[in-house]
């Protein structure tokens, strides 16, 4: 058996590499797709501790965040269409309009 | 026994409406909205007046209607409620106030005829009705302080009502700053109160509940009654801080008789009524208040000989005749006071609202040696302020001579010689100033300008003067010497109320003798006047010519403004302009408030250079936070 | 499940998540992406919650996957050009954090009480459709019903961003002004 410490582990690595994508990526979907990864890295520790706690009730959060994940995704890609109608561009760098 | 009333509400609730109304409405709904509306609202309130007065007088002597509308502060064992109460002394206060405000909002509808801020002026009025109805119903001190506020406010907005005119906008300003110095007493003497109250566990402020607890209050009482009585001078305008009264003539006449005359300056007498049971308990303050009273009298009196301008003989007639009033509560004699606060109502009030027809007819004109020979072409006028004359001079049968005789049979009884006696020389030289108004303004030569047209005031102003003279004939009639037909019912009404604290000896061979004494002294003045201004018009200059010292000094109100001006005005204008102003203000405070600004604007510019519009920058900070916390939580797993 | 199994998923899945960060089209990102979250479903399986693994494999590899490439080609993305390399020193910075981060984890979990031994037994119908469907229509009903409104938020609220403004022959010159074309969601 495995121990439910290297699930974790796992997760934490997977979140970081999540974290590292969103900060170096310059495009705006890789940047959406390592959120991806960071949602998922959190569903396997949920999962992972809750079968050492013999609970299921982090599979059932697992699910809503899927959920929301799913809402995330369909509205921050319309939000990405209409950016890149306006600005020709899904650089992340070029999209400083909240600058001074 | 006290019955719910919850219709007393209405009292109040009318004269509310009218101000809502005039003010976001009347400038648009046009002239004859506001004027039936301003002036509905009073006759509403004022029937509804009468509506609680009968059902008081189907109850038992001492009875009082109450209706507590809402809680209003509850702090810790302190409570207090927004609460109306009407007993017999608020009974006569509000009819009064509802009454003879109801008939100069009449009359205000014929003066205001030609300005064309009819609709702020009405605001002003019913706002000032609402202010004074709340201070006579209130049933606790906190209720009251609210309504004697209201009805300083007022008066400030209406004496500076032609703001366009800096004079009055000052003099406006000089009331309302006199009035913050008495009003400062009222509520220290309100905390005194509180105070000894509290120091026995006991937090009320309801007069039933003072009244209770009088005993309590016996070690303050002294401190109390004089800080109060401060309070009442102010508002009622007697030594130190009547100097604001002449000065508030410069407002519509109107405003004068309702506010000036009738009704808010009498608030500090109905204020001591009402606290009767905390000067019971002291006779040093009582002494006080009669002796402010006395000479108060005597001195406006004397002031008021010399003054041309009509509206001001009037200002400090009223101050004399207030100075009874107080001669009279500080007598011990509470029923008394109010009484002739009532009948004085009447008569000054219709004594302005003559003058304003006067003024009115001859197009602003106020200075009396400009008028003359009047009767002929104004006879419903002359008519009914011969009425008042006749009233305030206490000729027998006119409703002054009732009250005014009371009160000085009761300072005689309560042992002040010396006060009867200035009040006695006080009612002479009354005879003596009212009918040198009148011979100077009704008879003599005319010396009207003569491009003025002079003519009778239209219907809606004379129906209330001839409405006020029948009320300053008959008004006394309701307090008769004791023995003729119903006797002292006045009295009778308000002794539960106000309970018998000096002697209420009956009137023995003493009040008629003393009657008799002040009758003559009337009639002495009366003489002077005819003799002066009737048979030998040259005689005034000449005396006033020998006797010049004496001349300038009443002209000059006895300098006290001056006086007032040197010592208070002067000292705190430099010390506003030099130390306040210059230092605190602009040094310290500006400083202070600049540096603050000054300090962000910099702090801002270093720090707007982090906002670089980067999102990944700006997740970047995002990342160290929570790394950081991250570490703290390290750190605590270390720890342990 | 057996430890060579999960080391060879894990395996799998950090390679191609560090594939999907470091490769630069966006279509093979997306490939690599779509293999980081089978394993991730293969490892919920092995874990016993057989619902939310199948789940896994049907809403995100399948749905969301799709709507992302649907959205690279809408957009005709090619491969990033290297342009100027931007805040180097920032995302060096930001490597040494990810870093950091993953140690403090790592130091957490290795403190951390529940996370040594193994696994406890699993009760019968762990992870089984019915189990989960009991607690989401019990304990989380409320907490399901408000997924169903965020949901049809999602769908109004990306139909609304991603409408193409109206052409300009349909609407009067003034609305088309005052709306302007930076709001593709007016009128």
């Amino acid at each position: 058996m495995v121990p439910m410490s290297y699930f974790v582990g796992l997760s934490a690595v997977l979140f970081a590499i999540g974290v590292a994508g969103v900060l170096l990526r310059r495009n705006i979907i890789v940047i959406f797709m390592s959120i991806e990864i960071m949602l998922n890295a959190v569903n396997l520790a949920f999962v992972a501790l809750g079968r050492r706690l013999g609970s299921m009730d982090g599979q059932v959060m697992v699910f809503f965040v899927m959920t929301v994940a799913a809402a995330e995704a369909a509205v921050g890609l319309a939000i990405i269409i209409a950016v890149f109608r306006n600005r020709e561009t899904v650089n992340a760098d070029q999209l400083n309009l909240m600058r001074w | 026994m006290t019955a719910q009333f919850p219709a007393l509400a209405l009292i109040l609730l009318f004269p509310a409406i009218g101000v809502v109304f005039n003010i976001f409405v009347g400038p648009r709904a046009g002239r004859n909205a506001v004027n039936v509306a301003g002036t509905g609202v009073i006759f509403a309130a004022f029937a509804v007046g009468l509506w609680a007065f009968a059902r008081l007088l189907a109850m038992p002597a001492g009875a009082a209607l109450e209706v507590t509308l809402w809680p209003w502060i509850i702090a810790d064992q302190f409570h207090t409620a927004i609460a109306l109460r009407f007993d017999a002394l608020s009974a006569v206060m509000t009819l009064v106030v509802s009454g003879v405000g109801a008939v100069i909002h009449l009359y205000s509808i014929g003066y205001m005829a030609h300005d064309e801020d009819y609709a702020r002026y009405f605001a002003y009025m019913n706002l000032f009705a609402l202010s004074m109805l709340v201070l006579v119903l209130a049933d606790n001190l906190l209720l009251m302080f609210v309504g004697w506020e209201g009805v300083g406010l007022c008066s400030y907005l209406l004496i500076a009502f032609w703001y366009g005119n800096a004079q009055f906008a000052y003099n406006g300003r000089k009331a309302f700053v006199v009035n913050r110095v008495g009003d400062a007493g009222f509520i220290l003497g309100i905390l005194t109160m509180l105070s000894a109250l509290a120091a026995h566990g006991v937090w009320t402020l309801n007069f039933a509940g003072l009244q209770a607890h009088a005993a309590m209050l016996a070690p303050v009482a002294t401190m109390a009654g004089l800080l109060l009585l401060l309070g009442a001078t102010g508002k009622s305008a007697q030594i130190p801080l009547y100097v604001w009264l002449p000065d508030a003539m410069v407002g519509p006449t109107p405003v004068s008789a309702l506010i000036h005359a009738a009704t808010m300056v009498t608030a500090g007498v109905y204020m001591i009524a009402r606290l009767h049971f905390l000067y019971a308990l002291t006779p040093d303050a009582m002494h006080v208040v009669a002796v402010i009273g006395g000479v108060t009298a005597f001195f406006a009196a004397t002031v008021a000989l010399v003054q041309s301008d009509i509206k001001r003989v009037l200002a400090y007639s009223t101050i004399s005749q207030l100075g009874y009033m107080f001669m009279g509560v500080g007598a011990g004699a509470f029923a008394a006071g109010i009484f002739h606060l009532m009948t004085h109502a009447f008569f000054k009030g219709l004594l302005f609202l003559c003058a304003g027809s006067i003024i009115h007819a001859l197009k602003g004109e106020q200075d009396m040696n400009r008028m003359g020979a009047l009767w002929r072409r104004m006879p419903i006028t002359y008519a009914t302020m011969l009425a008042a004359t006749l009233a305030i001079c206490a000729v027998p049968g006119f409703s002054g001579y009732f009250s005014k005789d009371l009160i000085l049979e009761r300072t005689f009884e309560a042992g002040d010689e010396g006060l009867w006696l200035l009040g006695v020389i006080t009612a002479g030289l009354t005879a003596l100033y009212m009918f040198r108004l009148l011979f100077l303004t009704f008879h003599g030569t005319s010396r009207v300008a003569p491009d003025k047209h002079v003519h009778e005031s239209p219907p809606v102003m004379t129906v209330p003067l001839i409405i006020l003279g029948l009320l300053s004939v008959a008004g006394g009639w309701v307090e008769l010497p004791p023995g003729w037909l119903w006797g002292g019912a006045f009295s009778r009404f308000l002794m539960p109320v106000l309970c018998r604290s000096r002697s209420q000896a009956a009137h023995g061979a003493a009040g008629g003798a003393l009657g008799v004494v002040a009758m003559l002294a009337t009639l002495t003045g009366f003489l002077l006047a005819y003799i002066l201004y009737i048979q030998s018009p040259a005689l005034p200059g000449r005396i006033a010519a020998r006797a010049s010292a004496l001349y300038h000094l009443l002209v000059r109100k006895y300098y006290v403004d001056e006086l007032y001006n040197l010592i208070f005005g002067r000292f705190l204008f430099w010390g506003s302009t030099n130390v306040l102003s210059r230092g605190v203000d602009s040094g310290l405070i500006d400083g202070i408030v600049d540096g603050a600004g000054l300090g962000v604007e910099a702090a801002g510019e270093v720090t707007r250079r982090s906002a670089t519009g980067n999102v990944q920058v700006y997740a970047f900070v995002y990342l160290a936070g929570a790394v950081g916390i991250a570490a703290y939580y390290v750190y605590l797993v270390m720890v342990r | 499940m057996p430890l060579g199994v999960f080391i060879f998923l894990a395996a799998l899945a950090v390679t191609s998540a560090l594939g999907t960060v470091l490769q630069r089209n966006p279509v093979h990102c997306l490939l690599a992406l779509v293999v980081t979250l089978l394993a991730i479903a293969v490892m919920f399986i092995g874990l016993g919650a057989v619902t939310v693994g199948f789940l896994q494999v049907i809403v995100y590899a399948g749905a969301i996957m799709v709507l992302f490439l649907f959205v690279i080609w809408l957009l005709n993305l090619q491969a990033e050009l290297r342009t100027s390399p931007g805040y180097l020193a920032l995302k060096a910075l930001a490597g040494l954090l990810c870093a950091a981060l993953v140690a403090e984890l790592f130091t957490l979990l290795w403190h951390a009480p529940t996370a040594g031994g193994a696994q406890a037994a699993a009760p019968p119908g762990y992870g089984s459709i019915e189990k989960i469907a009991t607690m989401l229509f019990s304990d989380y009903l409320i907490s399901f019903e408000v997924t169903s409104v965020l949901l049809l938020a999602a769908i109004v609220g990306a139909m609304a961003l991603a409408r193409r403004a109206p052409a300009p022959q349909h609407a009067s010159p003034q609305a088309a002004a005052a709306d302007g074309p930076a709001r593709p969601e007016g009128a």
